[in-house]
């Protein structure tokens, strides 16, 4: 898993997602990274996902490494860089927020350290060599929404960010909107995909994830479907191949269904 | 009361970078006993900016700042010298320039950074808040403040959780940067999102242990400090 090598050589990329659980037992973890192992070229390893307290992203990346995943220094070679999910928001609601730096300011100080320096300005002993990803969300419900997210895209690749993951996309019209006016900053942009499970799944994430927008339509055929993993597959597949030529690489979120990724590959013929 | 102090003039005069006139607006209360925005400041700053070549379109002092419906009314004799500034320079705390900017269709600049008392103390206030950071952000905002209408604080630009225009923390408000983005858009300002606002100086929000000093604190020091003397 190079994933630096496949983004800079604009071969279509793949990654997905693996997150800790709560708690010591990370043996569902490792079960999952050997399924995927040889079969995406990388791996958000998710860090206290939704504001849930769970086995930090660092501690389960050191553990993926003894695994033989990335054998290099800590096997952290590339930073996905985002706010994150408000305490609130968690189970640990009493928590204090920090937000001392926001994205865009710990990418810039990510590309700092890159550059021999910490963020005061101090000089480091050996630079790190992070490749540094961002986030964007191509969907918005609001125009203020959209303007801002690419104003903050362009923002985030002027302070080092050198590739981009999206939030789950189900209309292809709407992400080739996006892409028409995102094509200018000319960067990698891997288009998340969410595997439908059911249909009570797409009714709340319309409700209450921002900028995910299933259609109608695919909320009848998940309904109509007697095999619903099935069907919840094929439709992923379908939307990868409708978007994958819209952009540079596709970042499955499979939610539960990580041991479910190679299958989804296959059927979307990217195995 | 929001103690304040001015911005170096290096800083304020790359505010009106490419603006040639400015209203300069001050404030009778706390501004005035912070000696920052009083009427004495609002004349030294009127000089200083002519001095660098600027045209102040007028001035003026209001009793308070912080109240909206005083600005709107306090202003309206004067909206044609207003109505002809580029920009209004805002001498006052970060209360101040956020109610300007709410009532008055041009970009505000802060002329001011508003320091931390270590706590709010009774002061008269809108809805518009001010977190006493010691480095005001409100250029670069459209006289919205970051720190207090983003739920998360966030300097550069929306997180990206908001829906419908809402706040996904706080849902009973709007996003602030939704609104930094209205605001900048109404001012003619919307290349002020691409500007990187590099890490914040925390440092500058913590209370100076001067300024937590009271006459009752020094009457204490000194009672404690002649007991001892008497031991």
């Amino acid at each position: 898993m190079a994933l630096r090598e496949a983004i800079e050589s604009g071969k279509f990329v793949v990654t997905t997602e693996v997150g800790p659980l709560k708690g010591t037992d990370t043996s569902e973890v490792m079960e999952v990274a050997e399924i995927l192992k040889g079969k995406v070229d990388g791996v958000n390893v998710t860090d206290q996902q939704s504001a849930v307290m769970r086995l930090g992203s660092l501690a389960t990346c050191a553990l993926l490494v003894q695994k033989g995943l990335e054998p290099v220094f800590l096997g952290i070679k590339n930073v996905l860089v985002i706010s994150g999910d408000f305490p609130t928001l968690g189970d640990h609601i009493d928590a204090k927020e920090v937000y001392d730096l926001d994205s865009e300011q710990l990418i810039w100080t990510i590309n700092q350290m890159n550059g021999g320096h910490d963020v005061a300005g101090n000089e480091l002993q050996g630079k790190t060599d992070f490749l540094v990803g961002a986030v964007v969300k191509p969907v918005s419900d609001t125009d203020a929404s959209t303007e801002l997210q690419l104003a903050m895209m362009e923002k985030k690749i002027s302070v080092g960010a050198r590739f981009f993951q999206t939030q789950a996309v189900y209309e292809v019209d709407a992400f080739e909107r996006f892409m028409k006016r995102a094509a200018q900053f000319k960067v990698p942009v891997l288009v998340g995909i969410i595997p439908l499970k059911s249909v009570g799944m797409a009714r709340y994430m319309n409700k209450n994830v921002s900028g995910v927008f299933v259609p109608e339509e695919l909320i009848d055929e998940m309904g109509k479907a007697e095999d619903k993993t099935a069907t919840g597959l094929q439709i992923a597949a379908r939307l990868i191949n409708d978007l994958k030529d819209l952009c540079q690489g596709v970042h499955i979120m499979a939610i539960g269904w990580e041991k479910k990724v190679p299958e989804l590959l296959q059927m979307a013929k990217l195995a | 009361m929001l103690r304040s102090e001015q911005k170096p003039f290096d800083e304020i005069q790359g505010y009106l970078e490419g603006e040639k006139k400015v209203f300069i607006l001050g404030c009778d209360g706390c501004a005035q006993s912070s000696q920052t925005g009083g009427m004495p400041q609002v004349l030294a700053m009127k000089e200083l900016l002519e001095g660098a070549g600027k045209k102040v379109t007028g001035h003026t002092v209001i009793d308070f700042l912080c109240q909206k419906a005083l600005v709107a009314s306090r202003l309206r004799p004067l909206e044609d010298q207003v109505m002809e500034a580029d920009s209004l320079l805002v001498l006052t705390c970060g209360v101040g320039v956020q109610s300007v900017g709410a009532m008055v269709q041009k970009p505000v600049h802060p002329g001011c950074n508003t320091i931390s008392l270590g706590g709010s103390r009774g002061e008269w206030r809108g809805t518009e808040r001010c977190l006493e950071c010691g480095d005001c952000l409100l250029h670069y905002t459209g006289g919205i403040c970051p720190l207090t209408a983003c739920s998360k604080g966030l300097r550069n630009g929306a997180c990206g959780g908001a829906s419908d225009g809402r706040c996904e923390v706080s849902p009973e408000k709007p996003c602030g940067w939704e609104l930094i983005y209205e605001r900048l858009k109404e001012v003619g300002r919307l290349d002020q999102l691409k500007q990187f606002i590099p890490p914040k100086e925390w440092n500058k929000q913590r209370p100076r242990p001067e300024l937590l000093s009271t006459s009752l604190w020094a009457l204490e020091q000194r009672n404690e400090s002649s007991e001892e003397g008497r031991g």
